[in-house]
């Protein structure tokens, strides 16, 4: 079995098991948990104070902007390259499609140059932030530091991956992001699922009081 | 470890249910919460930062209850707090930290982190780590009714005092009453005008209401020190005192935090559901203003309005107090940034009883004070006797200039009597 074999082979069945496990025990694991009673006559809809929370905390509100501009700008940099990347580069989209059959147009070559471009950009920019504000450098942990890594490593190895020059290269991509797939479910990476859960709590308590902060 | 640390991660964790879970694994550190917290604000130190705050009570829940809990603690990534350290916590989670709920507002994950604050404050004083201070008054709550030592004996020596003094009905102890009103002690103690003002408008107003030496004082420190049964407690004496003059509202005096405990968590702690509703005097104002119940005469000064945070962005009821003051206070302007964005005092969750957090709060001042000068405002009313304390302290302190006081009693103060 070739090194592309394994990772793309018996590598990937773990990983994505681990992956998917993983989450879904997590997010189970949470919603699990004795949810506080709340007999409080309520001013509003809870469920909507939730629902709004959601929408809301995607942008900065209540005069913050100008403080948080640049965790903002540069977070939503990262995060959406990093989903143009994922979802529309175009192998990506021939590996989903060949997994899932599901199939959808891909970005040109040159929209996948410019969406690694603004992803990493973003990417070293929040880290570069977590090294150097005293705030992130006080507060972050080795935790932050492995994620990013690991998302900084998968996403520099499918830039070298791009060209299809070796199998080499493809495999170390492959391999990178299953690592960043077995660590994800043990990490702070979970945000990318659990923060819609932690904002309609918070939007559902502070909803039925009457102000969603 | 210690078995007072092992006592206070068992405590926190068992309190964590689905809500504080998401909340303890959703923070990115991203440090955002930093720029609302003021204490950050006023001396930049990265250690105020709400996140850190919560860091060993993250850890903690990470190495215990967490899903994967057991493979961390297996592979040895759990380390969970010492006593030693959850001593030194105690400046990060009582001294600094007036649960104000502001940093919730930039969190870009919505932690509730003035909550998760409450629940770490709970297991340390149930072990009785915490500010001796605070415990004190909490405990003095219990014993003779009032965080201040307002007895009922005094309580009633005080009305007494306070209807001579200023010619006013004062109605204790009726044996029935549609609604009751209770106190802060600090009004008692200190602002005794505004238990004055409370009765002359409520009377003004025609209102069939009553103090009750059963249950008078709102304020509950129980909440704030994290001595939840001192809550209930107190909680518990309101109650009873409503039910025995088969009073079917309640208004909470002017303290914030006290609105938030009855309102938003007194059922809770008692258990069942309220027997009544509760109102804070800001928000009955308005109902009789809007009733037309509540004839003012116009004022004209520089007033300005410091939102406390557990009345508006904690309580819901910003507009409230602004529905008073409107078209009645013709010289109002509002501060910046305000009503729900509002700075906190500083001596809010029960910080203005810490002794050892005096200098910091004073530093928070400074916020209030450029924030006032701003507006142009001569004066500043609030709607919470604790915040009130805490802003003439900051006064006194720094020799300001401008007047603080009350809005209940600049409404007294304006009614046009018949």
């Amino acid at each position: 079995m070739s090194f592309l074999e394994f990772t793309e082979g018996p590598l990937w069945y773990v990983a994505l098991v681990v992956f998917s496990v993983g989450v879904a025990w997590n997010i189970i694991g949470i919603l699990a948990m004795r949810v506080r009673g709340d007999s409080a006559v309520p001013r509003k809809s809870p469920v909507a104070g939730g629902i709004k929370a959601i929408f809301l905390h995607m942008a900065p509100h209540g005069g913050f902007f100008s403080r948080t501009a640049y965790h903002v700008i540069v977070g939503y940099l990262f995060h959406l390259g990093l989903f143009a990347l994922l979802l529309f580069g175009s192998f990506h989209v021939a590996f989903i499609k060949e997994w899932t059959g599901l199939s959808w147009t891909p970005l040109p070559r040159w929209g996948f140059i410019i969406a690694s471009e603004v992803a990493f950009a973003g990417l070293i920019l929040m880290w570069i932030r977590r090294w150097t504000d005293p705030i992130t450098r006080q507060i972050s942990d080795r935790d932050d530091h492995i994620g990013t890594g690991l998302t900084m490593l998968a996403m520099l190895t499918g830039c070298f991956a791009l060209g299809e020059a070796s199998d080499g290269l493809r495999a170390v991509h492959m391999l990178s992001v299953e690592l960043l797939m077995l660590y994800f479910p043990f990490s702070r990476l979970m945000h990318a699922f659990t923060f819609i859960f932690s904002r309609y709590f918070m939007g559902a308590a502070y909803g039925k009081r009457g102000y969603v902060p | 470890m210690s078995n007072v640390a092992t006592q206070v991660i068992d405590h926190f964790v068992s309190q964590v249910g689905a809500q504080a879970a998401t909340w303890l694994q959703s923070c990115v550190h991203c440090g955002e919460c930093a720029e609302a917290c003021h204490f950050y604000e006023v001396t930049k130190d990265p250690r105020y930062t709400p996140a850190w705050k919560l860091e060993p009570f993250a850890r903690a829940y990470r190495a215990r209850k967490a899903p994967f809990a057991g493979v961390r603690r297996a592979l040895g990534l759990a380390k969970e707090p010492d006593e030693a350290e959850l001593n030194e916590w105690q400046e990060l989670i009582y001294d600094s930290c007036t649960m104000c709920g502001r940093c919730t507002m930039v969190c870009p994950m919505g932690i509730d982190i003035a909550s998760l604050v409450g629940l770490a404050r709970k297991s340390m004083a149930a072990n009785g780590i915490g500010p001796e201070d605070l415990f004190a008054v909490a405990e003095k709550s219990r014993e003779v009714g009032s965080p201040l030592g307002v007895t009922p004996e005094k309580m009633e020596e005080r009305i007494d005092w306070l209807s001579d003094e200023h010619e006013v009905d004062i109605p204790l102890n009726k044996e029935k009453a549609e609604v009751l009103l209770t106190i802060s002690s600090i009004e008692t103690m200190k602002y005794p005008q505004s238990i004055v003002a409370m009765a002359q408008v409520l009377n003004h107003a025609g209102i069939d209401w009553t103090f009750s030496t059963k249950g008078y004082e709102a304020t509950n420190f129980g909440v704030l020190s994290g001595k939840a049964d001192v809550a209930k407690v107190m909680i518990e004496r309101i109650v009873a005192a409503a039910e025995s003059v088969g009073a079917k509202t309640v208004i909470i005096p002017e303290c914030g935090h006290a609105y938030g405990a009855l309102r938003w968590t007194g059922a809770m702690m008692l258990g069942r559901p309220l027997p009544f509703e509760v109102f804070h005097i800001t928000e009955y104002l308005a109902m009789l203003k809007r009733d037309g119940k509540l004839k003012l005469k116009p004022m004209d000064d520089a007033i300005t309005y410091h939102d406390p945070c557990q009345i508006s962005r904690r309580g819901g009821a910003t507009e409230a107090a602004r529905e008073v003051l409107d078209g009645f206070a013709t010289g109002f302007r509002e501060m910046s940034p305000t009503g729900n964005a509002n700075w906190c005092c500083g001596g809010g969750g029960g910080v203005a009883a810490i002794q050892r957090a005096t200098p910091l709060r004073l530093k928070v001042f400074e916020i209030k004070m450029k924030q006032v000068e701003d507006s142009g405002a001569d004066i500043m009313v609030s709607a919470c006797a604790n915040c009130r304390q805490t802003l003439d302290g900051g006064k006194e302190h720094y020799k300001w200039d401008r007047e603080i006081g009350s809005l209940v009693e600049i409404v007294a103060d304006h009614l046009v009597k018949a």
